[in-house]
């Protein structure tokens, strides 16, 4: 029998697996991608617990997720536009004017 | 809900639609000055705060509105009106900056106003949800503001770096949340409150639910370890962004940090506490020893703002009624000096560049005497020495941390504000003693600009007339604690 307690151990995998992307991967793209495996992984959990709760709370959050999950990836593109405009990469290593 | 439940909700509409019309506005400007769309959202600033006065009845207790989803009580009138002031100032100084940059004002504006908006919501929050809308519709708007002038290599790489690490540390938060509600079964701050007050939970999953959240808050308040992208952030964006994101978002960051910690969780204050004390001791120490070796005004300044986070998490440490207000006290305070500060960078110019480097401002007293004059004030502000300011705000965060038994918590940041004496003094040093290369035929100059200018002259006034008398704020600071269920 597969219980909330499964899930959360999934979706905190795929978290992890998500944060584990952000820190070592450095084109942007591909972090855009693990930031988006982390918002899902707490989609998961919340729908699971909301299931679990018999409470329809956690689901409605779950669409706040995912549309301002879909915002925070619309500036995350146009933000890769503006840097491939000047820099002509992807490649976050490049962004190393400032240091210190 | 009913339709009388949008009468206290009417300042976020107006600010809301203000967004929008002022961005309208600025089409036809373009980039032929932005003035009259700064006024304009000036104006709309002004116009909020009297909604908030005329609707928000704070006086009549806390009140549940939106099928319990915000509050609007006396604790979140105290930040609304400190996010308009915040944001009118950093706007009347941007007007000049975004000329001589050759960028549009409208976007600008409507871009602080919706930041705005997301920080009303953050600061009257009831619910796990709205919070987290209201904190990113902030986020997103400061994301943008960062990366403003697209054409300028650092305001990409600083607005690059922000939101790499701003989205993980949203979703880091949004973990924390999700564990809350698995545990407590409600997002609801209320319900959660009574559901931890009447157990005393032990459950793994619900502490590490609580950490998680305590970390995504302590990103936002830019404390450390998670301050990583507070220097970049800060030097790339556009110094009048700079001063707006130091100020605003971190006052609202510790309005949310104090709903939910002083609040929401006080009943698992046992197992937080310490965390919170290492980040202030930590962050403290780090942004004060940080900012020694800088020689990029900006830069210092960030980690100086990394430094004050430190101090005002000493009153959530403390977690008594002293400490709530004190950090109430400490961020209204706080929004004035490091404004008039940032002003000053904004005004400065050299060789046609913005004149961000300490050496930048030496001999201002002998061509500027004015200027140099408000950087002083706003230096032993920060710095927190008498009669400024600055000084009061640190006197209260100390004798509640005192007070609450965290006597070594109160020395390190003693000990601390003293090294920062230095990094301070480099500046007054440099203004007071120094005469400037003599080679170099056009030093920095002082802009005269009388909207910045202003903008200066009222931090400078409320920098000093809060530290000669502070009676009239801490007494509106301590009534928004009722609030949060502390008293």
């Amino acid at each position: 029998m597969i219980d909330a307690t499964h899930y959360v151990v999934l979706s905190l995998i795929l978290f992890c697996l998500g944060l584990i992307g952000v820190m070592v991967r450095r084109n942007f793209i591909t972090v855009l991608m693990s930031l988006e495996l982390m918002f899902n992984a707490v989609n998961l959990n919340l729908i699971a617990f909301s299931f679990r709760l018999s409470d329809l709370a956690g689901q409605v959050l779950a669409i706040f997720v995912i549309t301002v999950a879909a915002a925070e990836a619309a500036i995350g593109l146009g933000l890769i536009i503006a840097l491939v405009r000047l820099k002509d990469t992807v490649a976050l290593d490049e962004a190393d004017v400032m240091r210190g | 809900m009913s339709l009388a439940d949008f009468v206290p909700f009417l300042p976020e509409i107006f600010l809301g639609c203000a967004g929008f019309i002022v961005l309208l506005a600025g089409i036809p400007l373009g980039r032929r000055g932005s003035r009259p769309v700064i006024a304009l959202a000036v104006a709309a600033l002004a116009a909020t705060a009297v909604l908030i006065f005329l609707v928000g009845r704070p006086a009549a207790g806390p009140q549940l509105i939106l099928g319990d989803m915000l509050v609007v009580d006396q604790f979140a009138v105290f930040f609304k009106l400190l996010v308009l002031a915040a944001s009118a100032l950093a706007l009347v100084m941007a007007a000049g900056y975004l000329d001589r940059a050759q960028y549009s004002g409208g976007e600008f504006a409507s871009l602080i106003l919706f930041a705005d908006l997301g920080m009303f919501i953050m600061a009257s929050g009831a619910n796990l949800a709205s919070l987290y809308v209201g904190l990113e519709l902030m986020a997103l708007s400061v994301y943008v503001l960062v990366g403003y002038f697209k054409l300028e290599v650092k305001s990409n790489e600083g607005a690059v770096k922000y939101f790499v690490l701003g989205a993980a540390s949203s979703a880091i938060l949004l973990y924390g949340i999700s564990l809350i509600y698995g545990t407590t079964g409600s997002l609801d701050l209320e319900t959660i409150r009574v559901t931890l007050a009447e157990v005393p939970h032990q459950n793994f999953l619900l502490l590490l639910g609580i950490a998680l959240v305590a970390f995504g808050m302590l990103f936002k308040v830019a404390a450390v370890p998670f301050h990583v992208w507070t220097p970049d952030a800060y030097e790339g964006a556009p110094t009048p962004v700079t001063a707006f994101i130091s100020v605003a978002p971190k006052a609202v960051a510790f309005a949310m940090f104090l709903r939910l910690f002083a609040g929401t969780f006080a009943g698992e204050v046992e197992h937080w506490r310490m965390l919170l004390w290492i980040a202030s001791a930590a962050t403290m120490i780090y942004g004060n020893v940080a900012a020694l070796t800088q020689i990029n005004v900006k830069r210092m300044l960030a980690y100086s703002s990394i430094a004050h986070a430190g101090y005002a998490l000493m009153g959530l440490v403390a977690g008594s009624d002293a400490g709530t207000w004190a950090v109430l006290m400490y961020m209204a305070v706080y929004a004035f000096m490091n404004l008039g500060a940032f002003g000053f960078v904004i005004l400065l110019e050299s060789r046609g560049y913005a004149g961000e480097r300490i050496e930048d401002f030496a001999g201002l007293a002998r061509r500027h005497p004015g200027a140099a004059a408000g950087m002083l004030i706003f230096m032993l502000g920060l710095a927190g020495i008498p009669p400024t300011a600055g000084f009061m705000g640190k006197l209260y965060l100390w004798a509640a941390t005192v007070e609450a038994g965290y006597i070594w918590l109160a020395v390190i940041s003693v000990l601390m504000s003293a090294v920062s004496l230095y990094y301070y003094f480099r500046l007054v040093v440099q203004m007071y003693l120094k005469e400037g290369d003599a080679e170099d035929e056009s030093p920095a100059e002082m802009l005269s600009d009388r909207w910045a200018g202003a903008a200066i002259a009222v931090c400078a006034v409320m920098t000093l007339a809060i530290g000669l008398w502070p009676a009239p704020l801490v007494g509106w600071a301590k009534s928004g604690l009722s609030a949060l269920g502390l008293v």
